[in-house]
């Protein structure tokens, strides 16, 4: 929108007295009200985002252990250590099985959840709700009580046994607990990309259907052609959002697994969380810090760049 | 998508649905039902469905073994401090950035944006440390000062700023021709105007606050100081092992009031979630 200086009340004056204007101009006082309007926001970033993330690198370079008390410049000896880090690896490992694992499962399943609620039937908005109810449960009351579950008496084996299958320990065995851990943060917060997709299919033109429909296409393929491209940047929104959550993933694994059975299930943060407060190593901690930094970053360069590929159109 | 269906899809779509929805509905029943049971029933096979002899033994224990409903009391006014902070700071800049002009905008705008890529797990140590610093360990104002100004509000402002850019104009204009300031229009016009995107960015504010666990274990280490979730998985007993039925019982006196809240008020939270700048 276009403002123009002599429009508002108080301060209007007649442009041939424009040499006797007062220093407050309209334009001025707006100038000054969208900064005073943005300063808590801005001064926040300043001092919760920006100096810390410099203190970050700061730190990096320090060998700095809290409980010892030194704090020593090793230039990047940290990130040397990182090559030498026998558990980096499979840190790395699991970080990238959980956030595959969870991306595919959750969009997967959010898909299919959507496209079943968008058929005409009725009751849709009941399951809806319970799909969905679980976005509000307490993220670690959802996770006790499905850490209740997994356990080798616990109620899912109970429910297997009943049919006749002898189910694993869940979240002692080496594959199965990073199986947990995904499927567990899936049922989570599957209904909330669920609601986006939703409403991405409640977007797409009824007629492009009934046009693919006097072709003769098939359902599927009119799904894949029709439905896929359609929704293309909620998939994309979707993705990114998830991605960049499952990085974020911490209380799942503190309260079901504590990064174990051996380190299979040590996702990125929570090695941070380890080397940084339980072994206080806060350069380390630092250091694993930037790490994560550098893999958000470049995810979301790349899913960002994804986007002018397949993107079929932009809202 | 939307086609009559015929009456064996629809049967078989429901179906479908019923066993799709086994493990969302199942965990809180579980959750519920297992609190009420006695110990020894918790881990009965086979499984008991529902609770056979119900007590509340449980939940009494939560009260005495944690100073569980200042722990409540503690996540509640947490976040709803947080709530209100973060709309306030979101709704100003969001309107700022969608409709004043002022120099430097864009780049202002894409500094506060950078938070967005900078998850609060990666400045956790040396947030730990200013606070640190500042005395203000084992306080509950790493919990209050950070998601409000810090990046977990960044997201809060990109959808308030979405969301004047897409409200039409001519309503603010006229108001500032009949002399409005600034400040009135934001307050009395837009933001008004603005209550589907508030009440989105509200909720998911309030669920991000009452679910934070990393900044509480990190910040925090007095037992009455404590946040519910760090609270839920401290009912161990002498060996470490979880004491279940107490932690249920907490887990469930956690849970249900936001759940009846949501079944309440489902449309707006679905609605709201779905339809504003999340929409993309």
């Amino acid at each position: 929108m276009s403002q123009t200086d002599t429009t508002v009340g108080g301060v209007e004056a007649p442009p041939t007295r424009d040499r006797s204007r007062p220093y407050w101009t309209s334009r001025r006082r707006d100038q000054l009200t969208g900064y005073l309007f943005i300063a808590p926001q801005l001064l926040g970033s300043a001092v919760f985002v920006i100096l810390p993330l410099i203190l970050v690198v700061w730190y990096s370079l320090h060998e700095w252990n809290v409980l010892a008390g030194t704090f020593e410049f090793v230039g990047t000896e940290n990130y040397a250590n990182l090559a030498d880090d026998t558990n980096l690896g499979s840190v790395l490992r699991a970080t990238g099985l959980f956030s595959v694992g969870l991306v595919v499962f959750n969009l997967g399943l959010a898909l299919l959840l959507a496209v079943l609620l968008n058929q005409k039937l009725r009751g849709t908005i009941l399951f809806r709700t319970l799909f969905f109810s679980p976005v509000v449960v307490s993220l670690v009351a959802w996770t006790i009580v499905w850490g209740f579950l997994l356990q080798d008496n616990g109620g899912v084996n109970g429910l297997l046994d009943t049919i006749g299958v002898a189910g694993p320990n869940w979240l002692r065995g080496e594959g199965t607990a990073m199986f947990s851990v995904v499927v567990v943060q899936v049922f989570k917060n599957v209904g909330l990309n669920m609601v986006l997709f939703l409403a991405a299919l409640q977007g797409v033109p009824a007629e492009l259907y009934e046009a693919a429909e006097v072709d003769g296409a098939s359902r599927l393929r009119q799904f894949w052609r029709i439905t896929v491209p359609m929704i293309s940047p909620t998939i994309l929104l979707t993705s990114i959002i998830t991605v960049v959550g499952s990085l974020q993933v911490f209380a799942q694994i503190a309260v079901l697994t504590q990064g174990g059975p051996g380190t299979s299930t040590t996702v990125l943060v929570y090695y941070l969380y380890q080397q940084a407060f339980q072994f206080h190593h806060f350069g380390y901690g630092a250091t694993l810090s930037i790490v994560l930094f550098v893999i958000v970053l470049a995810l979301t360069v790349l899913q960002w760049q994804m986007r002018k590929r397949w993107v079929h159109h932009e809202s | 998508m939307s086609r009559e269906l015929s009456p064996r899809t629809k049967l078989l779509l429901y179906g479908v649905l019923m066993v799709l929805a086994v493990p969302f509905v199942f965990p809180t029943w579980w959750m519920v039902t297992s609190s009420l049971k006695p110990v020894a029933d918790i881990f009965a096979f086979p499984p008991k469905l529902l609770p056979v002899d119900a007590e509340l033994d449980a939940y009494r224990r939560v009260f005495e073994l944690q100073p569980f409903g200042q722990q409540y009391l503690n996540s509640l006014y947490i976040a709803l401090v947080v709530t209100v902070g973060t709309l306030a700071v979101a709704a100003l800049a969001g309107y700022a950035f969608a409709r004043i002009r002022f120099r430097g905008q864009n780049v202002l705008f894409l500094v506060i944006l950078a938070g967005l890529l900078i998850p609060s797990e990666v400045t956790i140590v040396p947030l730990f440390q200013m606070f640190f610093e500042l005395g203000l360990v084992d306080t509950h104002w790493p919990l209050i000062l950070v998601p409000i100004l810090g990046a977990p509000s960044v997201l809060a402002t990109f959808i308030m700023r979405q969301f004047f850019i897409s409200l039409p104009g001519e309503l603010e204009e006229a108001a500032r021709v009949d002399g409005l300031g600034r400040f009135a229009t934001f307050w009395k016009i837009a933001l008004p105007l603005s209550r589907p995107a508030l009440g989105a960015v509200a909720i998911f504010t309030f669920l991000h606050s009452w679910n934070l666990y990393l900044e509480p274990i990190v910040f925090l280490s007095s037992p009455e100081k404590f946040t519910l979730p760090q609270a839920l998985t401290q009912f161990v007993d002498a060996y470490g092992g979880p004491m279940w039925n107490v932690q249920l019982a907490a887990a469930s006196m956690t849970a249900l009031p936001v759940l009846v809240v949501f079944v309440i008020a489902q449309k707006q939270f679905v609605e709201g979630l779905a339809h504003t700048g999340l929409k993309g």
